[in-house]
Parts: C-alpha cells; structure tokens; sequence
C-alpha cells in the first residue's frame, strides 16, 4: 500500500544540513494499522509527510497503490492527497466553518454535488458519533471531538488511507481510548489501511499491528507488535516497552529482597500458547523446587497472552539448575541482576 | 468676523458628504489592492503556498518605502502621478487616489499580520486535502483571517478620516477644507467646533460598524 524505497530527508537549516530522515526503507500493507514511534526529533513526523507530499524526499523512491509518487504532476499531487485521509495533533480544524463545514471542505474540493455532499456529511457524523453538534463551531467542542471532526473530515473522500500525525497525545488517557477505538472501527469496518506515528507505546500497544521504532531518522526495529514487546533488540524499543509496563519491580523493593536472603532472580518469559501452560509448575515439581513469583504480569498483545514474571527458585543446587535448563526449552529464561537497580 | 449660518449649515452637509465619499472610496479601492498587495506578500514568505523570495523582497521593500512618509508630503509628492491619473490635482477624486495608494499599503500589512497569526496547521490541513493555493487562499486564508481582518480595516477607516482631513487642506475638500478655511484661515472657533464633533461621529459611526460585523464573523 505505501512503500518507502532508501528514502531520505534532508533539511538545510542556514548552512546546516540535518538528516531528518535517513535511508529508511519500511513497506505498509493493505488493511493493517502500522504505528511509527520514536521520541521527539526521531524523524516519523517527517516520514508521515513524505507519504502525501507534503514534505519531498531528498532522495529514494516512495510508492503509494503501486505508484511512485516522485514522478506526478502538481495536479496529480492533488490528486494522491485527496486519497489519502490525514488528522493531526492539533486537529487543525477550520475555525470559521462549522462542523458540517469542515467535514463537507474535501468535498467540496473534489467537487461533488450540494446534496451528496449533504448526505455523505450526515453519514459521517453519525459514523463519528457527533450528529448532535453540526452546527456547532469548533471551538465549540472538547477535544475529543474535535478529533472525532478531524477524523470525519479526513474519511469524507472516501481514502484507502489514513495517516495519523500524533493524533492522540494532546488527548487525557480516556478520550485517547475514545480516539483509539474509533481509529480501530475505520481500519475494521471500511478497511482503511492507518499509518501513525506517536511517542506513546500505549497507542502502538492498543491498536497496531506492525511498528516501526525511529531513532535519529532512522528505523531501528521494525516488527509486528507482538514480537517488538516480547523480543525487544535495541534499547530504546525496551525503553519504549518499560513505558507502558514495568518489568521489574524498584530498586528499593529489590534491596530488601536480597537483604531477605534472596540470591538469584530469573525473568520467565512466556509467549503466546504456552502462557496458558502450567510449564513453570510442571516442571519444579519434577525437580522437587520451590518456585516464588516476585513480580510480574500476563497480559493481552494483539490477542495473544504474553507473561512476565520474576521469579526464585528454592531448592537444591543442581535441582535448579535442571529446572532451568528444562524450562528454557519451552519459554525464553534469562537471569536478573539484583543490584542493576 | 462671523459665519453665515444659514449658507453655512449646507455647506458643511456637503463637506460630510465629500469625506464619507473619499473615505468609502478609498476604503474601497483600497481594500482591493491592499488585499491583493497582502495575499501575495503573505503567500510568498519563505516556507508558504506560493514561496518567492524576489516577489516577496520587492513587496517589502515597496511598503517600507511608501509607509514612512507623511501622508501630507506623500500627497504633494505624487501631484504629478495624480493629475496624469485623475487629470487634476484639485477636488474630492483627486484626493482619492493619494488616499487610495497609502491606504493599499497600510491595509497590506494589515492584512499581512493577520494571516501569519492564522495556525500553519489549518494551511497543511487544507493542502493534505488537495486543496491548491489558490483554494486555500480564497476558502481558508480569507474566512479564517476575516474577523481580525475587519477590525484591522476598521482601524484604517479612522485613519482614512484623518488622511481625508489633511487632503482637504491641500484642495481635497471635504470636512478638512472647511475646517482649515474657516477655522484656520478666518480664526473662527465655532466652525472648527462643529467639524471636530462631526468628525467624531464618523469615527464613532465607523468603529461601530467595524466592531458589530467582526462580532458577528467571529461570534464573540
């Protein structure tokens, strides 16, 4: 659907020159939601606007439905914007229109009739839920709703994409869940493929299914969800993860755990089907060891259960040592240093 | 000496009627280039729709040069362009064009710094929509700017009144050539009385004008 072919970016800032975007090469496809999460300065937000032109590659090839998009004309341009459904951060919504106003704007561009424009407004106002507030101005309505505005305005065309340019973060965590499952009902419901970018782990967590960690305009990792959270490579993903769960208890915690006589902590990670097996009982009773859970959680990653937990192991020496080496046949054990903090 | 009042009432309706003239006028051609004048300046600033450093330097220049000079010497400076213009120098459309040309180039700026305060995400907004710059100029950079941008032409309308005042003393007509023939020139306090009430109210009469239509276009 959107194809990045070694596309970078380069802006000269008086006689700087920064790489905003560097040698990135990610293919979306059709149908999935595909998150792109990075801190601020990483590049994404630079890399989302390469998709519609907005901004143009220095040099690489991007191709949107099979189409390199470097060769149009300004008038296809155009064209390839008005099928690609954009919404923003700050929602830049027209504030000398009203609702039915902004959502009717792509419309009118495009040139439709008066009353199918009058129609397609009311079907999108019911899709986003706000039929109530057509008439209101946007500064009129919470922030929610402005997205849910954007969101509208952004489908009127009818686009096989949706590009989303941090759409939640000026969002409270309720109205972002709010944002998040309507983004999830376009992709399901009008197979809209979404590209987004964000710095909320949350969001990539919640709804994508494929993400792509930037890092100094560069792609770092890039992996379906699932395997990014349970098999993190580089540390700024794992700092990614750590953000929306915690894997270890703090360090105050842990200092009285070894002062309590606690010597080796495992972290036990268990993915997908074998999250539901009772491995970790199986095979301590076959070796005669007391197993104690010190933290940990299970939870759902794009409906798959994915545990992880601290544990210790009482018991004799070599027992352990068995358990350990049985238990690593089935799920991924590694040891924890105490005193990392 | 004293003022005839009774030739002297219909005289001075006649001169309220030469300042409105020139004001609205002015007000109106104006607005026209002075928009246009603003648009391009606004359009062709480094990173915009229509970027174009040359455009964008000889507009500038053009205004830095033409607004610092005092509208009355301005007036008596471009007499020569006025009378191949309008064909003469004297009388209420000689006054106009002077007006209307240092009028252009304050509504430009006028103009100008109301569409830089407007949110650059609107504008991305727009063009992600394929909107092209001429659309985004006529659909969004005007209603966006609209409300601030009356209030903007409201503030000039009063300073036409005054430029108005001053093209009467030098053949204009209008409120200003009566003041300064009777007020000035024969010292007569109550003439001079009478043209500044007057000309209060047409400040008042503009101001409120202004205010009540940018309200309503900003519904505030």
């Amino acid at each position: 659907m959107i194809e990045f072919r070694n596309i970078s970016k380069t802006f000269k800032i008086g006689n700087r020159e920064v790489n905003a975007v560097n040698n990135v090469s990610l293919s979306i496809e059709q149908g999935e939601i595909f998150g792109i999460i990075g801190f601020s300065g990483a590049g994404k937000s630079t890399l989302l606007r390469l998709v519609n032109l907005l901004e143009n590659p220095t040099s690489g090839e991007i191709h949107v439905k099979g189409v390199n998009i470097g060769s149009l004309s300004q008038k296809e341009v155009r064209k390839l914007r008005s099928g690609i459904g954009m919404i923003f951060q700050n929602f830049n919504l027209f504030g000398s229109r009203t609702v039915a106003g902004n959502i009717a704007y792509p419309l009118k561009l495009a040139g439709v009739p008066k009353k199918e424009i009058n129609e397609r407004v009311n079907e999108l106002l019911s899709f986003v839920g706000l039929t109530d507030k057509a008439k209101d101005f946007p500064e009129q309505l919470s922030g929610g709703q402005k997205q849910r505005v954007g969101i509208a305005r952004a489908l009127a065309t009818s686009p096989d994409i949706l590009i989303c340019d941090e759409a939640t973060s000026a969002l409270d965590p309720d109205t972002t869940g709010e944002i998040l499952r309507l983004l999830k009902k376009v992709n399901k419901e009008l197979g809209i493929t979404i590209l987004l970018i964000t710095h909320e782990m949350h969001v990539i967590q919640e709804i994508c299914d494929r993400v792509a960690v930037m890092e100094n305009g560069e792609v770092i990792e890039s992996d379906s969800v699932f395997n990014v959270f349970t098999n993190p490579t580089h540390l700024t993903t794992q700092r990614f993860i750590q953000s929306v769960q915690q894997d270890r208890p703090s360090a105050t915690l842990l200092e009285e755990w070894r002062k309590k006589g606690g010597k080796h902590l495992y972290r036990v990670i268990f993915k997908g089907e074998i999250a539901s097996d009772p491995v970790l009982s199986r095979v301590t009773r076959k070796f005669d060891v007391d197993v104690n859970i010190v933290y940990g959680s299970v939870r759902e990653l794009q409906e798959k259960l994915y545990g992880n937990l601290l544990v210790s192991f009482v018991g004799q020496e070599e027992n352990i040592s068995s358990v350990l080496s049985e238990l690593k046949q089935d799920v991924t054990v590694e040891e924890v240093k105490v005193n990392e903090g | 000496m004293k003022v005839d009042w009774s030739t002297f009432w219909p005289r001075i309706v006649e001169s309220t009627g030469e300042t409105i003239l020139m004001v609205i006028m002015t007000l109106i051609f104006g607005s026209i280039l002075g928009i246009t004048i603003g648009l391009l300046l606004f359009v062709t600033r480094t990173g915009n729709i229509l970027e174009n450093k040359i455009v964008f330097t000889l507009l500038n220049i053009l205004i830095n040069i033409i607004r610092p000079i005092p509208f009355i010497i301005f007036l008596v400076a471009i007499s020569p362009l006025t009378r191949a213009v309008v064909g003469t120098t004297i009388g209420t459309w000689a006054a106009i064009f002077p007006m209307t040309i240092a009028a252009s180039f304050g509504i430009a700026r006028v103009v100008e710094n109301n569409l830089v305060s407007i949110d650059s995400g609107v504008i991305e907004a727009a063009k992600a929509m394929g909107a092209s710059p001429l659309r985004i100029i006529f659909t969004v950079l005007i209603p966006e700017a609209l409300g601030p941008l009356i209030l903007g032409l409201t503030f000039v309308t009063v300073s036409l009144i005054d430029f108005s005042a001053m093209a009467g003393t030098v053949g204009g007509g209008g409120l200003g050539h009566v003041a300064m023939t009777y007020g000035y020139q024969r010292f007569d306090g109550s003439v001079m009385l009478v043209t500044v009430i007057i000309l209060i109210v047409l400040v008042q009469i503009a101001q409120w004008i202004g205010n009540t239509l940018s309200r309503k276009i900003m519904r505030r």
